[in-house]
């Protein structure tokens, strides 16, 4: 672990933990631009999060101190998730310590406790809520692994490290294997960031949602925090779908210069992934749940052909 | 005197044939049986554990006992060491929990304990076997005893059917395994067995008789029949100990068989055996994804590890049989590994199941509910196992299954292309498995602790007693211990993939910190890095909002979406959370579904899934059985007229056909 390392780590950390909601505000802003709406401006998730924070906590009488834990184990899970994930640059201190299975485990990990303090008040929407998103997640984490399987077998190693090193010493190319694990890795950040047409972020209607239904007891403090690390967890997608399939820019090993660039061409690159965003979002409809398996299990079949296809012909 | 780790074991396991002893003779003073006899036997097992840790190399002891001119053989070797380390820590943390767990059971203890302790040595005999003869003996007293202990509760009659469906079960591998050890001939002590040099057909031979013997005790599919059937019937405890320990001294006996007993392995075994693991693997997890009662839940989850053990132990051999044997230890290792864990982290379920069904009476998760309130204890233990089950970092479940997939990542290097291409299936099929757990876990943790209860008994259920809590702790630290120092118990396993393939993981390579199997740049992992760093971030966002903000909670109906109506019938029923499951496998399941029409005045609605292969494969083959059979029966007249004509007809027979 080299004092680069640690520096760029944090540096990272800050950046990322910091700079997701506008990520968010972006997608919002786009979206509402593409609707014909004037849109609340990319800083609205941050004035909503001082709202919350500010705000007593209301909880049910029956709510258990997993509940309650709930929230901050979550921030935490994507701190470390928006840590490892390569954005800035590559050589990040922490990164020895978790790889890109560990990394499909954190996202495991949240979900799980995710749906855990959902089903703990005991209400209909809760426990459904839950259902859904265990079942969104039963297919969507081997997909997310499939993906990096494939660009583990080309780079030789699981270390994000090493993939995002290998992949950004390409020459520009497509990849057949590449390109096929491409949609299955966008279809599982749709899914996975609780986006149409899997779920949709903005709606409330009960017989549809997932991620709100998780989320509807949570309040002030816990629900700023749920949706601060939603906000996380999108970001360090995004990060990583920049990281696999068009890393050019990235700050390469103990590189002081290459940090002052990466940061600008990450933050244009994020800027058009999130127009791309808002653009899926808004030409797609919101598919009825119980289409959600088929799609969960085209992303999977795509990430096993990725790889089949990265077998067979070597690249 | 100089006391050898393998005269510790052997005391240990007759100091658990007296205690039985005691336990039948004191069975008047139930209280003493629990709080004596089960302890001092669990502190037997910690000793078995720490005498296997400690044992290095090979001791080999022949017993007194045994056969006129045909002395047992022992053999401690690292293999059987470590198998053995996992037994004495799972009966460690069993005993000590029975201690508590028999309180409700007294009636039966004297029987129980003396079979519960003859269960555990009899393990402890068949690990440490060195002939055929031993090894069947041991097995054979392992079978029995478990089948006694399955059937405790005898005057029930599903628990007498399962018990029956146990002892079949266990005697049709015995038999394959009994002609497994006649193929390999010799003297039927295993040395003899290592020296022989057999040809490619008989040693394939050899090589399916073990693997059905085996597969059988282990459930692997489709010989997993009995698990959901015994399991639910045995009392807790026993379920653990069948479960945790049981289900390995068939993979143990399987190692053994294949790895150092065959002198070759062939390629297409190892594909055998990681199919029917992949099958097994899948097939447990679906299963218990749709289950209502909570051990059946674990029981299918038990076949579904028992798979995943069964696809690292075929790609060691896939890797063995090309000679990369350092692959080989990598694949071999991840199985011993999730052994291990398999051992800790389902014990501690049952025991967790044992608590509640105490607590509350029901097994069935449709019943249950909103225990975390009032039993703490066991809820957060149970937590720890379901998170560790479901392969969660930084806990121990990952960590073999992190090793496993690293090894999948080194197939390309295999000089076979249909292999090539075949394995990246498989290891999208283990990685679908590993979710479908994630997936069962919540389902058992949220049903049953999370929620409100589904019944008024519940309110009052209570938590567990003190033996109880120090059993699951010592259990739930195991969990949590052994995922934060993969580093030692790698080094620790290099002995046994020394022993059966040849080679170990290099420790030297990577820090304690980092677990890094073959080099750092290829991959590392390190849980306790992962640990503080997660563990950093969330008590930083606590301390920053406390700092920043306020702590203000005020308590109030819950939010619903307003609606103001609720109770404990509303929520998700453990048939509506394995819904999906059901509907996106449906043609794995024979289910019976009958609804009600539109116009019924009393609706009932009911569903039955069940296993296919039960329908296809065993009642048949019991209906040829029974057909066989009722032919033989007719010329069983019961009139001793027609048996001396029989005996007529065939002295006549033999007259004219004998030259």
């Amino acid at each position: 672990m080299s004092a680069f390392g640690l520096l760029a780590q944090f540096l990272q950390l800050f950046l990322t933990v910091l700079l997701a909601p506008l990520l968010l505000g972006w997608v919002n802003q786009c979206r509402a631009w593409l609707q014909n709406r004037q849109g609340p401006g990319i800083d609205q998730p941050y004035r909503k999060l001082r709202k919350l924070f500010q705000k007593d906590a209301v909880i049910a009488e029956s709510a258990s101190p997993l509940f309650r834990i709930v929230p901050y184990i979550l921030f935490g899970a994507m701190c470390l998730a928006a840590a490892i994930v390569p954005s800035l640059a590559t050589d990040l201190g922490f990164s020895e310590a978790a790889d890109a299975i560990a990394l499909v485990g954190i996202f495991a990990l949240a979900r799980i406790f995710m749906s855990l303090a959902a089903m703990d008040i005991g209400t209909a929407f809760g426990g459904m809520g839950a259902r859904r998103e265990m079942l969104v997640g039963f297919l969507a984490e081997p997909a997310l692994l499939m993906v990096l399987f494939t660009a583990s077998l080309i780079s030789q190693s699981t270390s994000l490290t090493v993939i995002v090193e290998t992949l950004a010493h390409r020459h520009f190319g497509i990849y057949p294997s590449l390109a096929f694990t491409g949609i299955a890795f966008l279809m599982v950040l749709l899914a996975e960031n609780a986006r149409i047409p899997v779920d949709n972020p903005a709606s409330h209607l009960e017989l549809t949602m997932i991620h709100e239904a998780m989320i509807l007891e949570y309040s002030a403090r816990h629900l700023a925090l749920v949706e601060w690390a939603s906000s996380i967890k999108l970001f360090a997608y995004v990060a990583m779908g920049i990281a696999l399939f068009v890393p050019w820019g990235i700050a390469q090993a103990a590189d002081w210069l290459g940090m002052a660039f990466a940061l600008p061409i990450l933050i244009v690159k994020l800027l058009v992934a999130g127009f791309g965003l808002a653009v899926i979002e808004t030409v797609m409809a919101k598919q009825r749940i119980f289409r959600a398996p088929e799609f969960m299990g085209t992303a999977f079949l795509f990430g096993v052909l990725g790889m089949l296809v990265h077998f067979l012909l070597g690249a | 005197m100089n006391l050898l780790p393998i005269d510790l074991i052997v005391s240990s396991a007759l100091l658990w044939i007296a205690l039985g002893l005691v336990g039948l003779a004191a069975r008047k003073q139930p209280a003493f049986v629990r709080n004596a006899v089960f302890p001092v036997g669990a502190l037997a097992g910690l000793l078995v554990a720490a005498s296997a840790f400690s044992s290095r190399g090979v001791e080999t002891a022949i017993s007194l006992l045994g056969l006129p001119d045909l002395p047992f053989h022992l053999r401690l070797d690292s293999l059987s060491a470590f198998f053995l380390f996992i037994l004495g820590c799972a009966a460690f943390g069993v005993s000590i929990y029975s201690a508590g767990y028999f309180k409700n059971d007294e009636k039966h203890i004297g029987p129980l304990c003396l079979q519960y302790h003859v269960f555990l040595a009899a393990m402890v005999f068949v690990l440490l076997a060195d002939d055929a003869f031993l090894f069947m003996i041991s097995w054979e007293a392992m079978a029995l005893s478990s089948y006694f202990l399955v059937t405790t509760d005898h005057r029930i009659p599903e628990i007498r059917r399962a018990g029956f469906l146990y002892l079949l079960m266990a005697h049709l591998g015995a038999l394959g395994i009994l002609l497994y050890f006649g193929s390999m001939g010799g003297d039927y002590s295993f040395d003899a067995m290592r020296k022989s040099h057999l040809t490619d057909l008989h040693a394939t031979f050899a090589f399916l008789l073990a693997l059905f013997g085996f597969g059988a005790k282990a459930g692997m599919l489709p010989l997993h029949v009995w698990l959901p059937e015994a399991h639910p019937a045995a009392p807790s405890p026993v379920s653990a100990l069948m479960s945790g320990v049981m289900l390995k001294t068939a993979i143990y006996g399987l190692l053994r068989a294949v790895f150092d007993l065959l002198h070759l392995q062939l390629w297409w075994w190892g594909a055998l055996i990681l199919g029917i693991g992949l099958a097994t693997a899948l097939f447990g997890a679906i299963f218990s994804a749709v289950q209502s009662d909570m051990k059946r839940l674990l029981a299918y989850s038990s076949v579904e590890n028992i798979g995943i053990i069964f696809v690292g132990i075929g790609l060691a051999v896939i890797f063995k049989a090309y000679a990369m044997n350092s692959l080989a230890a990598l694949a071999l290792v991840a199985a011993l590994y999730h052994c291990l864990n398999h051992a800790f982290f389902k014990s501690l379920l049952f025991l967790c199941t044992g608590s509640v069904l105490h607590a509350t009476g029901e097994r069935n998760l449709g019943k249950l509910g909103g225990l975390i309130r009032t039993m703490p204890w066991v809820a957060w233990s149970a937590l720890i196992g379901a998170l560790a089950i479901a392969g969660l970092p930084p806990l121990n479940g990952f960590v073999s299954e992190w090793l496993l997939l690293q090894a999948f990542l080194f197939t390309p290097g295999l000089p076979h292309s249909y292999l090539n291409m075949l394995i990246p299936v498989a290891a999208a099929a283990l990685v679908l498995t590993g979710a479908a757990a994630g997936y069962v876990m919540v389902k058992f943790f949220g049903i049953v602790f999370l929620g409100q209860a589904r019944e008024e008994k519940l309110h009052d259920a209570h938590g567990a007693g003190k033996w109880e809590r120090a059993g699951l702790s010592w259990l739930a630290g195991g969990c949590i211990l052994l995922g934060l120092v993969p580093f030692f118990v790698i080094n620790h396993l290099s002995g046994a993939s020394m022993l059966l393939v040849g080679s170990s993981l290099a420790a030297d390579k990577g820090s304690w910190l980092f677990l890094s199997p073959i080099s750092p740049a290829r991959a590392s992992y390190s849980p306790l890095l992962f640990l503080i760093v997660t563990c950093g971030a969330t008590l930083l966002s606590f301390l920053m909002v406390r700092r920043l903000y306020h702590g203000r909670v005020r308590r109030t109906m819950p939010w619903n979406c307003g609606y103001p109506i609720w109770n404990a019938r509303m929520q998700d029923t453990s048939e509506g959370f394995g819904q999906p499951i059901r509907q996106i496998f449906d043609p794995f399941f024979k289910m019976e579904r009958k609804l009600p029409s539109p116009f019924d005045a009393m609706p009932k609605y009911s569903a039955k899934t069940e296993d296919r292969i039960w329908h296809s494969l065993y009642l048949p083959f019991g209906n040829m059985v029974e057909y066989v059979a009722n032919l033989f029966g007719k010329i069983q007249q019961g009139r001793i007229l027609v048996y001396l004509l029989y005996n007529f007809v065939t002295l006549i027979a033999l007259l004219l056909f004998m030259p």
